[in-house]
């Protein structure tokens, strides 16, 4: 068995003294798997997926990323950095730079990267999630859909191992949901290692290799998504699913 | 066919919101008008009657008073024009010393308020709280008093090294006696070669990937070209030093008790505002941008140069221009500690002249003007710096 | 892949992250850098405070006992200043034994400043409370009527001065302001313009202008033979000035308002006039509480300028008090101090009722 790109061990972690956010996490991510996070709100899922960029801390247990550990070391959470590309519900585009300039601005100051090199890769992830016309337009002159499509190629510009999406489409409106779907989706069949934390149950059937359901910062459930779907072995994800599945 | 669109005829309703506003404003104007040539023709009359005469040919008259303290040279025989003129002159002089100061420290203050140590946090709000709720007229009284009852006579001044003294009289310390002018092309020279280094820089940045110094060098080229200023300019060493003499101290630079309590006054009082004005700025940021900078893996310096200043300076600079406007504006206040700005020679003028309307009339246009031009080009750095949006 | 699932109940953290000590440790000693400044600090206040404190209370004189103060020069405070002369300061020139009525009539305004402050009290009938309580005062202050001893505006001064000021200033400064934010607004290019040049005008003059203006200019504006009280003179300046920063404060405020709602209103049928009474006045005025406050707060210490003109609030009253007294002349800094400390109390309760609003108005319009 290889080496797994993402394993928890045993992680906790607390808000404050007493909220006891994630509850012992097991959990082990495969090379090119493709996870998709379920569970009702407060249960503890956002806060699993920014832990392995280090944007929230875990207080017990080990958190390891592309075979490096994450602690209080700031190198080591530089490089898992490096490995990890993640978009976020608010879509969080520079809005004083131009869309080029956001997805530019690591790949020259962090990744050391030439400007015309920079450039090129820039455009050719802009082609990819099909905006390369809005490439010299400010985010705020852009729709909600088009803006999280950059947020997603800016991600990309860093030519990361694994992408984190923290509920994407949350902020959508209804009829931009499904251009930035169409781009995750085509994503998902090139081969990254994805986790995304998400209510779109339409994407986790068609491109998950496994559903995980949290339930007060526990892993309550995991199964691959036709499984998990039809046949939901506890009785709170049965009572998760009826609810988000029944309109 | 497309028949030809007839052509617009002008309807003259009573009902039409165009004739509607046209009277509306019609009555407007005659209404303002009659006012104005009401309160006009009463300050004619009352001038008459008073024996107050009008104009502004008292500005070619000799002032006939002193002036405690000028930039140039002034003597009471000379002209109300040229007193005004000199009052102008200090007003700037305290405006420019104390926005350069005021800037200093209020970023210092507002950025402290994010520091990670509580007691520094505190420190700073303490601060704010404390200069902001009381007037600025009570602190300049309060500076003055200071001043004058802490500091000792001119005859025994503190010294520091027998260099700087500090008195009731004011503070004098030494200054070079030659070679300021060459020192100063040497350091503009520096500035120049400065901005070339880094604009040096950026190019190689954007060629190669690999960024170089943009602070020290710069800062290195100020202060060796100051030197080859100094150089040029012969090496001139004398310094004129200040001295006690038995009434006074004598020599060197100085600068007065009324400017250092005015100066102080204005600049930790707006230095407040300026700390909060910092602060909303910094905070306006949102923290999404924070953690999308730093997923990207900026590091912390990065992420404040790159993402986070620049979207604070755009919050920032309007109310701090506002703030610098203040602070000249409450410079008028200078009347109640006994330095010569304008507001203090145009009042010391209106009373010898009687002629109330026009010294009134000059103060307003000198505020005026600063205030004006200091909009216009705000308006249009705002325009430039806005966020484009849809 | 099924797998027995056992729920984990909520455990306490192992690691105490809220409590004094987490506190003391994050906040104070976070690393090298934050645990030298602390030391540093604490160095200071050891070295400072008793000095203060021995100054400040310990070494200092309360009683109003003149020698004794001079006696404990430069070693302790002499607070008898504030024991002596307090009256004068706090009251100016009022006559000694009408102070009553002074105090008063400002006790009556500061509850009517105090309740204006409750939600509850934002009706139209306010305004009519507000002439009521302001009646009160002249009558109280002025007297000449109701068996009270008549008393003339230069008399008046110190706390009561100040309080008046401000607040008759903004109270008729209001109804001025919202009509030439109004017409700041307006389509009309002369109205606009008329408005524009008022405010820009007086934005951009020192405050101590427009005052000479009212001290100098104003009595020439009057026909012949009708002379103005210096006080109407300087509330007309200090109005005239407060009116032009409201007036863009709730321009600010009309802004603000959505077009749709003034599009609504249109479909309903109401005239322009109606459209601002009923629907964008009360939200934009609602909405511009907090600044409202602040420029309450500026011109509150924005009255101690009166002094240059000759009318003794606060500040002029302390120079009153002391300077014509050699025996108790050079005390002025704890006299100083004093009225440092009323108009802080004042401007810092104010300050924390705005905050206070705004955190109210931002909590309802989040969902």
């Amino acid at each position: 068995m290889t080496e797994p790109i993402i394993r928890f061990e045993k992680v906790n972690k607390w808000y404050g003294n007493d909220f006891h956010v994630l509850r012992d996490i097991d959990l082990e991510v495969a090379k090119g798997e493709r996870i998709v996070v379920c569970g009702p709100s407060g249960s503890g899922k956002s806060t699993l997926i920014r832990c392995i960029n280090r944007l929230e801390e875990h207080q017990q247990g080990n958190i390891i990323v592309n075979g490096i550990e994450l602690t209080d070391d700031i190198k080591a959470i530089d490089q898992v950095r490096k490995e990890v590309g993640m978009v976020f519900q608010q879509f969080n585009l520079f809005p004083h730079l131009t869309v080029l300039e956001n997805l530019t601005l690591s790949p020259m100051w962090v990744g050391k990267v030439p400007k015309k090199e920079a450039e090129e890769r820039a455009m050719q992830q802009l082609q990819r999630v099909r905006i390369a016309e809005q490439a010299s337009k400010y985010p705020l002159q852009l729709s909600g859909g088009q803006q999280q499509r950059v947020a997603i190629a800016r991600a990309l510009c860093l030519t990361p191992k694994i992408m984190l999406f923290d509920e994407p489409t949350s902020a959508l409106d209804p009829e931009m949901i499904k251009e930035v779907l169409d781009v995750m989706i085509e994503l998902a069949n090139q081969g990254i290692t994805m986790i995304c934390v998400t209510h779109e149950m339409g994407f986790a059937k068609a491109v998950a290799d496994r559903v995980i359901f949290m339930d007060q910062g526990q892993i309550v459930e995991q199964n691959k998504p036709h499984e998990f779907f039809n046949n939901p072995q506890n009785e709170r994800s049965r009572d998760f699913l009826s609810k988000i599945l029944g309109h | 066919m497309n028949s030809p669109v007839p052509p617009r005829r002008k309807t003259w309703s009573l009902n039409s919101r165009a004739t509607r506003g046209l009277i509306f404003q019609a009555i407007a104007i005659v209404l303002i008008a009659a006012g104005l040539w009401f309160l006009a023709n009463n300050m004619q009359e009352n001038m008459r009657v008073r024996g107050i005469q009008s104009g502004f040919d008292f500005l070619n008259m000799p002032a006939g008073f002193d002036i405690g303290e000028s930039l140039i040279a002034y003597e009471p025989d000379q002209s109300y024009g040229r007193a005004i003129w000199v009052g102008v002159l200090n007003t700037l002089k305290v405006a420019v010393v104390g926005i350069v100061l005021t800037t200093i420290i209020g970023v210092a203050i507002g950025v402290g308020r994010f520091s990670r140590n509580a007691l520094v946090r505190g420190l700073c709000y303490g601060y704010v709280e404390l200069f902001r709720n009381v007037p600025i007229l009570l602190q300049l009284l309060m500076w003055y008093l200071f001043f004058l009852e802490i500091l000792p006579a001119s005859n025994e001044a503190w010294s520091s090294a027998g260099l700087v003294f500090l008195s009731k009289a004011g503070l004098s310390f030494p200054v070079p006696a030659a070679g300021i002018g060459h020192v100063l092309s040497g350091a503009l020279a520096g500035l120049v070669a400065g901005w070339l280094w880094r604009q040096r820089v950026q190019k190689r940045f954007e060629l190669t990937g690999q960024d170089g110094d943009r602070f020290w060098v710069p800062v290195a080229l100020v202060v060796v070209l100051a030197i080859v200023g100094w150089v040029v300019a012969g090496m001139p060493r004398e310094w004129n030093v200040p001295e006690q003499l038995a009434f006074m101290v004598d020599g060197g630079a100085s600068a007065s008790a009324e400017f250092l309590a005015l100066l102080i006054g204005l600049v930790i009082y707006t230095a407040a505002f300026v700390a909060e004005v910092v602060r909303g700025g910094i905070q306006s940021v949102s923290r999404g941008q924070d953690e999308a900078a730093a997923a990207l893996g900026l590091s912390q310096r990065q992420k404040m140069k790159l993402v986070i200043l620049p979207q604070a300076m755009r919050v920032i600079i309007p109310p701090l221009t506002n703030q610098y406007l203040n602070l000249t504006k409450n410079s008028s206040l200078a009347v109640a500690v006994g330095y010569p700005d304008v507001v203090s020679i145009a009042n010391t003028t209106l009373n010898q002249s009687g002629r109330a309307v026009e010294c009134i009339a000059i103060i307003m246009l000198v505020y005026l003007s600063t205030s004006l031009s200091t909009s216009v080009i705000m308006n249009w750095y705002n325009q430039r710096m806005a966020i484009k949006e849809r | 892949m099924p797998q027995t699932f056992t729920p984990i109940a909520a455990r306490p953290s192992p690691v105490r992250i809220t409590g004094p000590i987490p506190w003391i440790r994050r906040n104070l000693f976070a690393d090298w850098r934050s645990t030298i400044t602390t030391l540093f600090m604490i160095g200071l206040a050891f070295y400072f405070l008793p000095a203060l404190w021995r100054w400040g209370l310990a070494g200092a004189v309360f009683g109003a006992d003149a020698d004794a103060c001079q006696a404990a020069r430069g070693s302790g405070a002499c607070w008898g200043v504030v024991t002596e002369k307090y009256r004068i300061i706090v009251f100016g020139r009022y006559p000694f034994e009408e102070q009553w009525r002074a105090l008063l009539a400002t006790s009556l305004m500061v509850g009517g400043l105090v309740l204006s402050c409750i939600r509850w009290f934002w009706k139209p009938w306010l305004a009519v409370m507000w002439v009521g309580i302001l009646a009160v005062f002249f009558v109280l202050m002025g007297g000449g009527s109701f068996g009270l001893s008549e008393i003339r505006t230069d008399l008046w001064g110190g706390l009561p001065l100040t309080v008046m000021l401000a607040t008759l200033s903004i109270f008729l400064a209001f109804p001025i302001a919202i009509l030439v934010a109004l017409g700041r607004r307006s389509r009309l290019p002369a109205i606009r313009s008329a408005c524009i040049v008022y405010i820009e005008l007086i934005r951009g003059v020192p405050l101590i202008s427009v005052l000479f203006m009212a001290s100098f200019m104003f009595p020439l504006f009057m026909p012949q033979g009708m002379s103005i009280d210096v006080l109407v003179r300087v509330v007309a300046g200090i109005t005239l000035f407060a009116a032009a920063y409201m007036a863009e404060i709730i321009r600010g405020g009309l802004q603000a308002i959505p077009k749709g709602q003034l599009e609504a209103a249109d479909t309903l049928g109401l005239s322009y006039w109606q459209t601002q009474r009923k629907i964008v006045l009360p939200q934009a005025l609602a909405m511009v509480v907090p600044s409202m406050m602040n420029n309450f707060i500026s011109i509150f210490k924005d009255t101690s300028l009166v002094t240059i003109v000759s009318l003794y609030e606060l500040t002029g009253a302390l120079a009153l008090a002391l300077n014509s007294d050699v025996e108790w002349r050079p005390f002025k800094i704890e006299a100083y101090l004093f009225i440092t400390l009323i108009y802080f109390i004042f401007c810092f309760a104010m300050s924390r009722y705005s905050l206070w609003v705004e955190k109210q108005l931002s909590a309802s319009k989040a969902r």
